[in-house]
């Protein structure tokens, strides 16, 4: 067998078009691929296609044309391959009513050809992991939303899959049970290498978790790439410079002196306040304090921020996300 | 191949074992499936009874194949509820995506309702020997018996699904086994058809219910059983068949 590298790609996606009855056509053409161990994110308003893609991807739904495989298996011509490499968290929670948290994953765990005392620890172990000790042994009918979701990725990842797909983690949930699950996410990349396809309506939950990004719009490709390039593409950062005193007289000719370095695009004084529009701002940072402190000019503090992604995705999709 | 034969036992078996946990956590199922044919029997046995003439002198003994026809009836509508909701609620999907022998998600449900139905028709058979119902049938005619009402369940169980596959509302899931419950009526469940109007007669005597009644009582007083108990299998094996390839093919396009 080949030796695999770190850049090979763990899912490769060409092409795919998919119409529904009805003629709606949810696909159009739609390609991109996943590096192994990385953190794959597609952000798209409803109805982009998010769905039918993670569908198609496991097995769930069939493209008119057009081709994916995952870890180089064909997922048309071989699904029950495919079905044993993944993980599955979708968009609707697959949770059994009338089970508690510990059955279900007991019943996942069955399924997926564990048992006895390997799949009780394992059941233990995620159930601390994703702290759902309290809620383990309860009906789920009597779970919240973050429980619910909790308990959706658990079961999702109880056969340490090495792809996993997570459709809307973490949609209708709390900041809190968000983070919580940012946390466990992140985790599931870094330190075991799982490969992880994420959809999102939230551009904070891509900003913080994906290491790339396809902005998808009616079934199609916009933009692809690190969510950082996504955003150096619109007008670079912002730098926030808070001056020590009002230096209203000499204000004018800072404007003039920082507009003309390298890498400014913009800059505007509001009395104690300097707002710099830069290309790249931690590259460009030393040489601004450079030629404050040459105009006696003393700063109290200084904060580089990214453009956000709502802007990428506003100029693309030309919508706005509704969070 | 989507998988192998070692596989399918083993996804029934865990399938099996969720479907039969949901029927003994709430016991509503079988209490309800059990509690309209014994109210039925009661009114019957009770009220009408003794306005009724069968020919047999014991009305509860003419009764009970009918009201074990009603009760499976009701409890295949339950059927078609469960698959429903797994279907609503994405189990469905999620079992999909697992690497399970997929006729198996469907397998468990049938299983579920041969046991919970037969559970239902040993608690009617208790309640109506304690109103008098009385047997002189051996073993191999209870045999018969429970073959008959067996087949009979796989039957409406494998309608039941093509209904829970195909319902949008949990409501509709259930409608279809509404006239099934009724069928029995229009039957020699409860009086002989000889004193129908000769169309209901006519549909009386045809239909597939009949027979399977007739078998029943005939086999619960250790008489000869004729030609009916051929007609009743043919009828059930039949809608099982057709009611099975049915399924199927609805269960693929989801
Ligand atoms: N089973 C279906 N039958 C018919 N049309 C469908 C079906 N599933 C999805 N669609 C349509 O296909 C398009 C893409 O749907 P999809 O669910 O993939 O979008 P999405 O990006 O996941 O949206 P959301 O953010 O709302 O989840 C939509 O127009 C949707 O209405
Ligand atoms: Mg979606």
């Amino acid at each position: 067998m080949l030796l695999k590298n770190q850049n090979t790609f763990a899912i490769e996606v060409n092409n795919l078009v998919k119409t529904y009855k009805g003629g709606i056509k949810a696909l159009d053409g739609l390609t991109f691929n996943i590096r192994s161990g990385s953190i794959y994110g597609l952000l798209g308003p409803n109805g982009a296609g998010k769905s039918t893609t993670v569908k198609i991807l496991t097995t769930l739904s069939k493209p008119d044309s057009g081709e994916a495989n995952v870890l180089g298996i064909d997922v048309l011509s071989q699904p029950d391959k495919i079905r044993r490499i993944i993980g599955c968290v979708s968009q609707k929670s697959g949770v059994c009513y009338d089970s508690t948290g510990r059955e279900n994953l007991i019943l996942q765990g069955q399924l997926y050809g564990m048992g006895g005392k390997y799949l009780k620890e394992r059941v233990d172990e995620l159930i601390n992991i994703l702290k759902l000790e309290e809620a383990a042994n309860r009906s789920t009918l009597t779970y919240s939303g973050g429980m619910l979701r909790k308990l959706d990725i658990a079961m999702g990842i109880i056969h340490n899959p090495q792809i996993l797909f997570l459709d809307e983690p973490t949609t209708g949930l709390d900041p809190e049970a968000r983070a919580t699950l940012w946390e466990i996410i992140l985790n599931l990349s870094k330190q075991e290498q799982v490969t992880i396809l994420l959809t999102s309506h939230y551009l904070d939950e891509i900003d913080r978790l994906a290491d790339r990004v396809a902005i998808i719009d009616q079934g199609k490709v916009i933009i692809e790439g690190s969510p950082r390039e996504l955003k150096d593409k619109l007008a670079g950062d912002v730098i926030k410079i808070e001056l020590l005193k009002n230096y209203s007289n000499s204000i004018f000719h800072v404007e003039d002196v920082l507009k003309k370095q390298e890498g400014v695009i913009e800059v505007k004084i509001k009395s104690k306040e300097l707002q710099l529009q830069v290309s790249r701002g931690a590259s460009i940072l030393p040489n601004i304090l450079q030629v404050l402190q040459s105009l006696s000019i003393e700063v109290a503090s200084v904060e580089i921020i990214p453009p956000s992604l709502d802007v990428v995705y506003l100029k693309y999709t030309g919508k706005r996300i509704e969070a | 191949m989507e998988s192998t034969s070692k596989n399918f036992f083993k996804d029934l078996s865990v399938m099996f074992g969720r479907s039969m946990r949901h029927i003994f956590r709430s016991m509503d199922t079988i209490n309800t499936v059990c509690i309209t044919p014994i109210a039925m029997m009661l009114l019957f046995v009770y009220v009408f009874g003794g306005a009724i003439e069968t020919g047999t002198e014991n009305y509860v003994n003419y009764l009970l194949p009918g009201i074990l026809l009603m009760a499976i009836g009701s409890g295949i509508a339950y059927v078609a509820y469960r698959l429903f909701t797994d279907k609503q609620r994405g189990i469905f999907e999620r079992f999909h995506s697992m690497p399970i022998a997929r006729s198996t998600v469907l397998w468990g449900h049938v299983l579920t309702s041969l046991i919970s139905n037969g559970i239902s028709v040993v608690v009617i058979i208790l309640v109506a020997l304690l109103m008098g119902f009385r047997s002189s049938a051996g073993i191999l005619e209870w045999l018969g018996v429970f073959g008959i009402l067996g087949i009979f369940t796989l039957a409406l169980t494998w309608i039941a699904v093509i209904a829970g596959l195909a319902a949008n509302t949990p409501d509709g899931a259930g409608a279809f086994a509404y006239p099934i419950v009724f069928l029995p009526f229009i039957s020699s469940a409860f009086v002989p058809t000889d004193t129908m109007p000769k169309v209901v007669r006519a549909f009386a005597e045809n239909q597939p219910v009949t027979p399977i009644i007739e078998a029943i009582r005939n086999l619960l007083a250790n008489q000869p059983v004729g030609n009916d108990i051929w007609v009743a299998l043919a009828w059930c094996l039949t809608i099982t068949v057709v009611a099975y390839l049915f399924a199927m093919r609805v269960y693929k396009k989801i």
